[in-house]
């Protein structure tokens, strides 16, 4: 097997991969830096976030409103260690951004503008229209080519970390265009690979958000923390599933029951705001876990919009009027126009509640770092854990900034002391990941398929993993996708070529995402209390006597992880009342 | 009830087909596929992935016209495979790879070549004034982002690549997409790198290869107006080449 000698590989190329990427060739230009990605750096999920960038920079704002807003929003379950550092170096991050040439809109003076989103007390939300994850992408990859000791492998599938002597000293990759695989001999290694959040039927993901990173790290050692907590995005297309941005309510929408009723008041999250004049932290400005919960409360009384693809309710934009969709919101009325032959400049558009993030992955301290020696994650695929129970819309694109960079910093302190791996110990786990590999193709006398097998998965988490939970459905997931990780040993590949192997990727692909929802049934059967985006019929509330800790999945082979606890930092906000009501205060 | 009508139909679909391992051409296999009206082209394909042929080879990741990674060729011409509709598509559908690159397999085309253009083209931020981030941001006004932001909106989709006839004829040619975003980088306020970009497009491989066809533009299926740039580039290096000859006192 060819052997790449690197000092940093750094497993997939998104928002934090590339950051990640760009910090070590800047701070530390003498390390050498494999970019390995299953897609070019620019297809990458971080291309679909629509809203912004939550960073504090006007001088209405202070670093205690963010850190309470981010706490609060994710129901006490963050660390607040690691949400002090995160909101210190956002601004940062953010102007870092611009000085490289992002396209921040701006106020008529030339400064960046700002925007309201849920769960937000002040406007903080730093945007390039509705495109300003693409935006932030191409910027990263744009930047990251003036670089020449960032060697990029794109399209190269990643499919195992090599550790040895419980250190993380590389992986094995398969070059997309050959079917060839390659064992990269690296000093350490950073995981930026993203989501799974494909592991549900209906969810705002592209096709590639399969947990891969996540998986690979839980299958070499690391814990997954938190995987029951699944966001919500309340508006998502009924159809597609397609994001339409939380700036759609920032930018002053409003959602309607059948009876064009603003139901949010009824929640918690009242009283009614004026038309066009959003009120930060109320009504559609509430969190998105509290929404998206609404909804579901909506569609249980009876008084969902019918539709063909189910119930749904109204997001009303109509009196934005175009002149402001079209400037701050042009991308949400072409999707809209596409997918369902609406215009949200004349018509209220259908929308419903659809899987979006995980809050979940791979546990990580402060510095990014994994519980592996030597392995570092950061992006949505960590979980460090500054979003806690519940994201607040507009912190993860720069949590992959922050984290970003932390886990290269982390990652070139590790290199400088750590020592060369065995090559017999590693070489043979290499092997072992090339012959596990051969046993797949070579197989002929299963009855499974990938296809068949996703849409029972899907099915499963869909039914008992979703908006609201209980002890019965979870049980039936965790046993469901217990007998899915078996009867995956008997798929069979129908395609047993080389080149751009598509049915052996999607199968690689779906033992990820398998791995990573058992973790989530199995968290969410064991957290018997509601919290954030965690919600139990059969546990109504937060139990913070004994559920205020982080839970952590380690993996078990076939048998269903082993969950046990960790306490949560605080440092200066006790667990309170969650509070979106406004005016009422 | 929603007034959206779902409607059901069997879609055909012509799908070049070519595996460099199996000998042979490439060829048109035709596929029927139930379909729904609200479709686009690349659920009828994922459709036939899953439940017809797992051998057939596409890329697609966020069905949202933002990844760029689904162009094909689409009765003819260069599509977002999630942008095609199913409803603009009466008659049999024909799916071929990007005309204009090697193909890698079925609607898989190699993209080596346009990534090396991208590169070339320096598409980054050269400082005009250096500063660090607790210098805070550029002052930059909205008249000044808007002189630059439609170029600074290309997907690297290469549909403008597969639409250049220039491009099939002379592989050179840097191309739509590359130039745009050196324009980008250009005309944008906090820039300073031009005159390292112009030794790259401002060349008989650059804009000058190119012979306002329009096709990039018309295909471009985010409005950046690639044909509008490369006009913008070639005014400005004319404009350049006078200074340099008649006014060579004058800064440029």
């Amino acid at each position: 097997m060819e052997t790449i000698q690197t000092d940093v590989a750094i497993i997939g190329a998104g928002g934090a991969g590339l950051r990640a990427a760009i910090a070590l060739a800047e701070e530390s230009p003498n390390l050498k830096i494999s970019l390995i990605s299953k897609v070019y750096p620019m297809r990458s999920h971080t291309c679909a976030a629509e809203g912004g960038a939550a960073g504090v920079v006007k001088p209405d704002d202070s670093f205690d409103q963010h850190f309470h807003d981010t706490v609060g929003g994710g129901d006490w379950l963050c660390d607040q260690d690691a949400v002090e550092y995160f909101i210190h170096e956002a601004p940062k991050e953010l102007t870092q951004l611009e000085h490289w040439g992002c396209p921040w809109n701006r106020e008529a003076d030339g400064s960046v503008a700002v925007r309201p989103f849920g769960g937000m007390k002040i406007k903080r939300t730093w945007f390039a229209a509705d495109k300003s994850g693409f935006h932030i992408l191409h910027t990263l990859f744009q930047t990251s080519l003036q670089f020449p000791q960032i060697e990029r492998y794109d399209e190269y599938f990643a499919t195992d970390l090599l550790v040895d002597d419980g250190r993380c000293r590389g992986l094995t990759a398969i070059e997309m265009r050959s079917g060839q695989m390659r064992r990269f001999n690296a000093r350490a290694v950073i995981i930026a690979g993203g989501g799974a959040g494909r592991m549900f039927r209906f969810n705002t993901n592209g096709a590639i958000k399969t947990g891969d990173g996540m998986a690979m790290a839980y299958r070499a050692g690391a814990a997954l923390k938190d995987m029951e907590f699944v966001q919500y995005h309340p508006t998502g297309l009924p159809n597609t599933g397609t994001l339409l941005t939380e700036a759609c309510r920032g930018e002053g929408g409003v959602l309607l029951n059948k009876n064009n009723y603003r139901f949010l008041q009824d929640y918690g999250m009242g009283p009614e705001t004026p038309l066009g004049k959003p009120v930060l932290k109320t009504m559609e400005l509430g969190p998105r876990d509290r929404v998206s919960q609404s909804a579901w409360h909506e569609f249980q009384k009876g008084n969902g919009v019918k539709t063909p693809w189910g119930d749904c309710i109204w997001l009303d934009m109509r009196h934005l009027g175009e002149k402001k969709i079209n400037e701050r919101l042009p991308f949400v009325r072409d999707i809209c126009i596409s997918y369902l032959g609406i215009d949200p400049v004349t018509d209220m558009v259908p929308i419903r509640p659809v899987v979006h993030y995980m809050m979940g992955g791979i546990h990580t301290d402060i510095n990014a770092a994994s519980s592996v020696p030597g392995l570092f994650a950061a992006g949505e695929c960590a979980c460090v854990s500054i979003n806690g129970a519940n994201r607040l819309g507009s912190n993860s694109l720069v949590e992959t900034l922050v984290f970003g960079r932390r886990a290269a910093l982390s990652a070139a302190a590790y290199v400088s002391g750590a020592k060369t791996g065995n090559e017999a110990a590693l070489s043979a786990r290499a092997d072992e990941a090339q012959a596990r590999l051969r046993e797949l193709f070579m197989r002929n006398d299963g009855d499974e398929t990938v296809a068949g097998l996703r849409r029972e998965m899907t099915d499963t988490m869909e039914e008992g993993a979703g908006i609201y939970r209980t002890q019965e459905g979870l049980s039936r997931t965790c046993d469901k996708i217990s007998e899915l990780r078996r009867r995956y040993r008997n798929v069979v590949l129908t395609d047993k070529t080389n080149v751009y192997n598509t049915d052996l990727f999607n199968t690689l692909e779906l033992g990820n995402l398998l791995d990573c929802a058992e973790a989530v049934a199995v968290s969410g059967r064991e957290r018997k209390e509601s919290r954030g985006a965690h919600q139990r019929l059969d546990f109504v509330g937060r139990d913070d006597v004994n559920y205020l800790k982080h839970s952590m999945a380690h993996y078990n082979g076939l048998e269903p992880p082993a969950v046990d606890y960790l306490d949560v930092v605080i440092t200066k906000s006790q667990p309170g009342v969650r509070d979106y009501s406004g005016a009422k205060k | 009830m929603m007034d959206v009508r779902v409607a059901e139909r069997q879609t055909d679909l012509e799908i070049l087909r070519y595996n460099p391992e199996i000998a042979g051409e490439p060829k048109l296999e035709r596929y029927t596929v139930p379909t729904k009206t609200e479709w686009c082209v690349l659920d009828a394909l994922n459709y036939l992935k899953d439940n017809v042929d797992p051998t057939l080879t596409y890329r697609w990741s966020c069905h949202m016209q933002v990844c760029g990674s689904c162009g094909m060729m689409i009765n003819g011409e260069p599509k977002l495979a999630c942008k095609a509709m199913l409803r603009d598509y009466p008659g049999v559908i024909r799916i071929e790879p990007l005309a204009h690159f090697p193909v890698e397999r079925d609607l898989v085309a190699v993209a080596d070549d346009f990534l090396a253009k991208l590169k070339r083209v320096k598409p980054y931020l050269i400082p005009l004034e250096k500063r660090l981030p607790e210098d805070g941001e550029y002052r930059q006004t909205p008249a000044q982002l808007k002189r630059y932001r439609q170029f600074a909106m290309c997907i690297n989709c290469m549909l403008c690549y597969a639409a250049c006839p220039e491009y099939g004829l002379h592989p050179k040619f840097i191309g739509p997409a590359a130039i745009s975003l050196a324009h980008r980088y250009n005309r944008d306020s906090r820039d300073g790198g031009r005159d390292e970009r112009q030794e790259e497009i401002a060349t008989a491989e650059g804009v000058w290869e190119c012979t306002f066809v329009g096709a990039c533009s018309e295909v471009c299926p985010k409005h950046v107006d690639p044909a509008a740039a490369l006009q913008q580039v070639k005014v400005a290096s004319t404009v350049d080449w006078y200074l340099e000859h008649f006014m060579s006192w004058v800064q440029k």
